[in-house]
């Protein structure tokens, strides 16, 4: 009863945003400040892991390959470029995203609705959903998909030099399975991956934040809550995107 | 003017609110006391339509907030100001930023005007060259301050302070009083005060409300809250200290 709860009040949230806003300039403001936030404060640790995990992926799918010796090593571009953009690049910076970004979102507004300022808000007569989550959300969706390109981006740079430092194969070789066989098709099921996952990551957070009950100890918890429950829809839409389109 | 019928509030099973009654009158400061539990900030909270009450209705000068659509109830809470007690200030914000929010978000004026606005609302709370600091780098009695030039900065007709004393020292709980009583006399605003302390009581009360287990259980002036002896839950709340009964024997003696 308490997930169908749960399941219900976050519609009802989502949907009490779609209203006129009071006055559009504030809240575009609202939507940079959290583009920023979201974007700019995350770019680091999604630079540094994606590169890692293409250098990782190059490394052990080409010590795995070497020793079955069947397939030649120049397949390491498509493999490495491919597992990166339909699978790793996305769901793991949407992990990193829900742990960052979701627990920020999460106690944010916790602490907001804990020292009234939710109410300050509602009696000057604002709608508190559409200019406290629609920002949020909308923030995430506009800069989520760059960050998880980017992470694609260095991800393949990552694989590309690990591969050669490790006398893999060559960058010549790396450079012609990038573009072998490219499929289009592939990008756009990254992109719907990224838009699912940003909504995903942002409106969890908020629901979580927003309904905080209590004091310093309820933010935390809500925290927490937001960065476990979004991982775990993360988890099971990636694999519904998978399962649908593939 | 604000006029209550017969509010009644439950949570779950529990009745907060059992069918309160009044009113509020314009230009006057209105207090609400009671002990803790007895209902009275769900009763605040039922005024300003944070809480929508299960039986009764409240009205703004004979608009009942029970029937406005959405349209007229933003409209009605553009007329209110508040005051909360842990002041609600948005920290990310500048003192400045945070008094011309509503500004911001409502009105048509230019940046000058909106700056205009706020400087005089700062300087009516008496709080100059503090425009760029934020809520973290003032004390507890500026951002009092702050918080009532926010919740005056829109013109309101009514003003709700929820224990605006709260954490003050007396010397300062006392200027915030005065703040209080001056701006509701000027503006001629309807003001309804959440409160314990009994200095406010004393000085600014100008009509009190005692509320008591989820009923209004007295209703009066300042000067007749001296005299009540006959109502013993008020009596014990508002003479719970020796110092205070000692202080209104000798005043009914010198009277």
């Amino acid at each position: 009863m308490g997930f169908l709860h749960d399941i219900g009040k976050y519609i009802l949230m989502i949907s009490s945003m779609f209203t006129r806003p009071e006055n559009l300039s504030m809240y575009a403001k609202e939507t940079m400040r959290q583009v920023y936030q979201i974007g700019i404060g995350s770019v680091l640790i999604i630079a540094i892991v994606s590169t890692f995990v293409g250098a990782v992926t190059a490394v052990q799918f080409s010590y795995q390959l070497l020793d079955i010796g069947l397939i030649p090593m120049w397949w390491m571009g498509i493999i490495v470029r491919d597992s990166l953009i339909l699978e790793m690049a996305p769901t793991i910076c949407a992990l990193l995203l829900a742990g960052k970004v979701g627990s920020n979102i999460a106690s944010e507004l916790g602490s907001m609705r804990v020292t009234e300022q939710i109410d300050a808000l509602e009696i000057m007569g604002v709608n508190t959903t559409a200019y406290l989550i629609g920002p949020k959300i909308m923030g995430g969706l506009i800069i989520v998909p760059f960050l998880i390109v980017m992470a694609v981006a260095l991800g393949i740079i990552g694989g590309g030099v690990a591969g050669v430092l490790g006398d893999f194969f060559s960058i010549a070789d790396y450079i012609r399975g990038l573009q072998d066989g490219h499929e289009a098709f592939y990008i756009v099921i990254m992109l719907i991956k990224c838009y699912v996952f940003a909504f995903i990551i942002t409106s969890i957070a908020c629901y979580q934040g927003f309904y905080v009950k209590g004091g310093a100890l309820e933010i935390g918890n809500a925290s927490t809550r937001a960065v476990v429950n979004s991982s775990i829809v993360i988890i099971i839409a990636n694999f519904l995107i998978a399962f649908l389109l593939l | 003017m604000i006029e209550v019928r017969n509010i009644k509030k439950r949570f779950g099973t529990q009745e907060i609110l059992m069918g309160i009654s009044t009113q509020f009158q314009k230009g006057k400061c209105n207090l609400i006391i009671g002990s803790s539990g007895a209902g009275k900030t769900v009763f605040l909270k039922c005024l300003v339509g944070l809480f929508n009450p299960e039986d009764g209705d409240i009205l703004y000068d004979n608009r009942p907030i029970g029937s406005m659509g959405v349209k007229e109830k933003k409209k009605l809470r553009n007329e209110m100001g508040m005051l909360f007690q842990g002041n609600a200030l948005f920290d990310s914000l500048t003192v400045e930023q945070n008094v011309r929010f509503p500004l911001d978000m409502f009105s048509e004026m230019s940046m000058e005007e909106k700056t205009e606005r706020v400087n005089f609302c700062l300087s009516r709370v008496n709080l100059e060259n503090a425009n760029d600091k934020y809520p973290g780098e003032i004390s507890g009695g500026m951002m009092k301050r702050v918080g009532i030039a926010r919740a005056i900065v829109m013109n309101p007709k009514y003003l709700f302070c929820d224990e605006p004393n709260s954490g003050l020292d007396p010397k300062t709980a006392l200027v915030i009083d005065e703040l209080i009583k001056e701006i509701t006399i000027e503006y001629n605003i309807t003001t309804v005060i959440n409160t314990h302390d009994m200095n406010s009581v004393m000085g600014i009360g100008d009509k009190v409300t005692f509320l008591h287990q989820g009923y209004k259980h007295w209703e009066g002036s300042k000067e007749q809250v001296m005299e009540e002896s006959e109502n013993k839950e008020l009596y014990e709340f508002i003479f719970a200290s020796d110092f205070l009964k000692k202080l209104r024997e000798a005043a009914l003696q010198n009277k």
